[in-house]
């Protein structure tokens, strides 16, 4: 009982980001949102017994991944969305669009109501449990990974350098 | 007790509402944010399946969605930078050429 309606609390909680996600105009509202929904999302997962996932959350998405968003926003002085005509063509297609998904996605997983319940902490999804799965059975794509992390890295060092800087960082050799 | 079907609901949904935002947003930096919401609803999805199955492989793989998020945002917001440097504005209408 404490299960469902903390589920349904903090579900509540990531709709209502969610949606406010879509309808506020200026990106850093949209941006504010997206980490309600983030770190209700955070919940979520400790409620599924998914301690480290959970923390990973707050921790890259809510913290890393947003913190870059919001100084991106800052930086470029992004101000409120202008509407054009290809946007309302957009909204036009778009609204309906997700109201047919959602709806037929809600229709398959009511029908398929067969597919059993998730109790409070049924998984142990302890850091000691992930690490040893982590860092025997997936070894490969963990390497793999921080290679794919470098290349973003420098990738993302070259695209933002301003020109002038990469032709002088030429010419010192 | 809660039924695994209301997971993946609200997982659907958050993904739903991602698909939206990209399609109805004209703000690149928005669209961007769309995407990353859709990856939540996948990695909600994820968790709940990794429960219900008793498999922790899920717990991995959003682990590893989350990094590749990571290095995505880094190189997306990297690339929305040096289109905002060339053209000056963020709305993707105006974006319609790969070289000036």
């Amino acid at each position: 009982m404490l299960h469902l309606s903390l589920f349904l609390i903090f579900g509540a909680i990531c709709i209502t980001g969610a949606i406010n996600l879509l309808v506020q105009r200026h990106p850093i509202n949209s941006a504010l949102s997206l980490v309600v929904v983030m770190g209700s999302l955070a919940v979520e997962y400790l409620l599924l017994g998914a301690e480290f996932v959970a923390a990973v959350q707050v921790i890259v998405y809510a913290g890393a991944v947003m913190v870059l968003f919001v100084f991106v926003i800052m930086l470029l002085n992004a101000g409120e969305e202008e509407q054009t005509s290809g946007s309302r063509v957009a909204i036009l297609f778009g609204i309906p669009g997700m109201i047919i998904g959602s709806v037929l996605l809600a229709w398959v997983l009511v029908a398929r109501s067969g597919t059993g319940e998730v109790a409070l902490g049924a998984l142990p999804g302890s850091p000691r449990s992930i690490a040893r799965l982590l860092f025997r059975d997936f070894l490969l794509p963990f390497e793999v990974t921080s290679v794919l992390v470098l290349i973003a890295i420098m990738g993302a060092v070259v695209l933002a350098a301003r020109p002038e800087a990469v032709e002088h960082t030429k010419k010192e050799g | 007790m809660v039924p695994l079907n209301y997971y993946l609901l609200l997982s659907g949904f958050l993904f739903a509402c991602g698909v939206a935002g990209f399609l109805i947003k004209r703000n690149i930096i928005t669209i961007f944010m769309s995407i990353e919401l859709m990856l939540n609803g996948v990695n909600l999805s994820f968790v709940a399946f990794a429960a219900h199955w008793h498999a922790l492989s899920g717990q991995i793989f959003v682990f590893f969605v989350m990094v590749v998020a990571a290095a995505e945002a880094a190189v997306g917001l990297a690339i929305i930078i040096a289109v905002y440097r060339t053209r000056e504005t963020l709305n993707v209408d105006q974006v319609n050429l790969l070289k000036l």
